[in-house]
């Protein structure tokens, strides 16, 4: 067991990948420059950096993937995969389907997401939601180290085209990853923390945030379970359902705007499957319909804070269920 | 089962571009008569796809776009299993997953079709890229047309694939034509050729209604791709003597134009050239004519006989 940040763990993931499999290779803007260790080790060939063409990179990726190599792109922005929508969402993820399964499309799209560096709108925003919408992909967004390492493998290894969102504010947050090899399949979600009055689902960093929040309402004495999605595509409906029926209510929490996110998707499979046991209605807290701000002020005000999930929480429990300060926010 | 042919000949190519132009015919006969999603043929353009493909060889990979029947007949596949596609037929290449606009046939290595113009540009250097370092024999052949060369995505395809010295054919098939756009309210110059030059890549403009001629010029582009390691740019300089998507009446097409160009109808002018020379009579030609007729007849009557594929077929071969 070591202490790791996320950045580290997106690199032993590569590692240990190419290491393992001599048909992976990296390419992206600045990949050679900025992965001295794996291009010392693995070399110009699987290792290589790109004009700044996010088209051709991942249609490179998509033609490669069909006859015989496992590449992974890293396109740096989310924003930047606007250039790489039509190769990445008409060419990987149609062509196996359409062609009646003559190809596969083991490849990986590394990008970047979320609001906590002030980056503004052009270099911050959560489209995952996108790419989970369209046939074929697979959608991976981790909230700490040991999962970025474990999906990161299991992603390479997948024979579809993924989609691996790295939440910018958690690439330096360590956490505890094993020494040895750790797969963490894809498709299946985690509970953070145990709980049994309330279910709060999430993904990404903002898992964090509702751990956070997890914390103060414990201490209000209520007990909140903590689903960490992991995987937004294919979702792992049997714990969401699991965990809606232990509790009864749902809060759902992500910095993705609300409308057509990916709550909208779990919110819709709770109410089709398990509305009966569900107590009171269930809550979407997200980012707002806007652009991301630059300003930290107005950034922090984008993401969801864990004093706003505490609030929707006490909404979802009845306002009497609060104690202090808390409840004073709900009432106001 | 179909075999890839790389049949040289005069003759064998004369024969190849009647049956493309028969299968086109026969195509949009049938969707006149029954209804049915429309094709975009390649009437006018069987020099340039015969001319290119048969000097490809089974190692070499194809990858194509929206008119790409021609391609798909010039490398061998087996037209009934093409009506079948375009008519979405279980037994079609993509098990009528594709219909006429996308088809691929990893058998004959024609790879990734698509329709989304200059998609094939995108894929070409992945595809090219996994060949140089599988250190597979071969090269690749993209197809594309005037249209997409105008594209962001040609220019980052030829750039990227120069730096990275990848074993392409960029064949460029100037019809004139880009959908119901005239070529020339839309690109600068008459030949798309003249741009390879910025990329560091040889190219070559050649008389695309002149099979020999492309045969021959396809030939030394590839040798100079296996000699330099580098990518190489050939136009086909032709004309899409049908419509754009069938059915189309061509009403925006300036009728001198189009007359002039019909004057040079490769197949006629092939038949006339080989005639001259001596190495066919008419019979022969007539003959042909018989022949390729009924392998049609045949495909067309395998197709209409295929089934539709079974509706539990819409979610399978999403994921792998
Ligand atoms: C990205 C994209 N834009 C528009 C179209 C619609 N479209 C289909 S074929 C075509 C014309 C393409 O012209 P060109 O590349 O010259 O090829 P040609 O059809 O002449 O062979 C157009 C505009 C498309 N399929 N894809």
């Amino acid at each position: 067991m070591s202490q790791i940040t996320v950045n580290e763990a997106i690199t032993q993931a590569l590692a240990e990948e190419m290491r393992r499999d001599p048909r992976v290779l990296m390419f992206g803007e600045g990949v050679a420059t900025k992965r001295q260790d794996l291009l010392a080790e693995f070399g110009g060939q699987r290792v290589r950096n790109t004009p700044l063409a996010e088209g051709i990179i991942a249609g490179t990726a998509a033609g490669a993937a069909a006859t015989g190599l496992r590449p992974v792109v890293d396109l740096l922005f989310a924003p930047f995969l606007c250039f790489a929508m039509d190769e990445i969402v008409n060419s990987a993820g149609k062509l196996r389907y359409i062609s009646g399964g003559q190809f596969a499309f083991p490849m990986v799209v590394i990008a970047m997401t979320g609001s906590g560096w002030t980056v503004g709108a052009q270099h911050n925003h959560n489209l995952e939601a996108w790419f989970v919408h369209s046939p074929g992909l697979k959608v991976v967004m981790p909230s700490n180290a040991a999962d970025f390492k474990g999906l990161l493998k299991s992603a390479i290894r997948d024979d579809n085209p993924v989609l691996f969102f790295v939440d910018m504010a958690l690439g330096h947050v360590p956490g505890e990853v094993q020494d040895d090899e750790q797969l963490v399949p894809l498709g299946r979600a985690a509970i953070a923390r145990e709980g049994k009055d309330v279910t709060i689902i999430s993904y990404a960093k903002m898992v964090n945030t509702c751990l956070e929040a997890a914390e103060q309402l414990a201490e209000q004495g209520i007990s909140a379970e903590v689903i960490d999605l992991r995987s937004l595509k294919p979702l792992d409906e049997e714990a969401i359902l699991r965990s809606a029926r232990k509790t009864g209510r749902v809060l759902i929490v992500h910095e993705a705007s609300r409308m057509c996110g990916v709550g909208a998707e779990v919110s819709a499979i709770i109410t089709e499957h398990a509305f009966d046991a569900l107590k009171a209605p269930i809550i979407r807290l997200t980012g707002p319909d806007a652009p991301a701000p630059s300003s930290y002020m107005l950034e922090q005000a984008f993401m969801p804070q864990p004093d706003a999930v505490v609030v929707s929480v006490a909404k979802l429990m009845g306002p009497i269920a609060l104690r202090g300060h808390a409840r004073e926010a709900v009432n106001a | 089962m179909s075999q890839i042919i790389q049949d040289s000949r005069a003759v064998s190519m004369l024969e190849c571009m009647m049956l493309i132009r028969a299968y086109e015919e026969k195509i949009t006969a049938l969707q006149a008569a029954a209804g049915g999603a429309g094709t975009c043929t390649s009437v006018g353009q069987e020099a340039s796809a015969v001319g290119v493909v048969r000097a490809l060889s089974t190692d070499d990979r194809i990858l194509t776009n929206h008119r790409s029947a021609g391609h798909l007949l010039a490398r061998g596949a087996d037209p009934g299993r093409l009506f079948a596609e375009v008519m979405g037929r279980s037994t079609g290449y993509c098990k009528g997953k594709s219909g006429s606009l996308h088809i691929s046939a990893k058998e004959l290595g024609v790879l990734l079709t698509s329709t989304i113009v200059g998609g094939e540009l995108s894929l070409a250097t992945g595809v090219a890229l996994s060949m140089s370092m599988l250190k597979q024999p071969g090269i690749v052949a993209c197809f594309f047309g005037d249209g997409a060369a105008c594209e962001g995505i040609f220019h980052e395809s030829l750039n990227l694939a120069s730096v990275w010295k990848l074993p392409i054919l960029y064949v460029c098939e100037n019809n004139q034509w880009q959908a119901y756009v005239h070529r020339k309210e839309t690109m600068i110059g008459d030949h798309v050729s003249a741009w390879a030059k910025n990329y560091g890549m040889e190219s070559r403009t050649v008389d695309g209604n002149d099979v020999e001629a492309v045969h021959a010029a396809t030939r030394e582009a590839i040798a100079r791709i296996h000699e330099t390691g580098k990518p190489y740019l050939l136009e086909t300089y032709t004309y899409r003597l049908r419509g754009h998507f069938e059915p189309d009446d061509q009403a925006y097409v300036a009728a001198d134009e189009l007359a002039q160009w019909r004057e040079r109808d490769p197949i006629a002018q092939m038949q006339q050239k080989l005639i001259a020379r001596g190495e066919i009579s008419p019979s022969d030609i007539a003959q042909m004519e018989a022949r390729v007729a009924k392998t049609i007849a045949q495909a067309a009557e395998f197709a209409l006989n295929s089934p539709f594929p079974a509706a539990s077929e819409l979610t399978t071969d999403v994921y792998a």
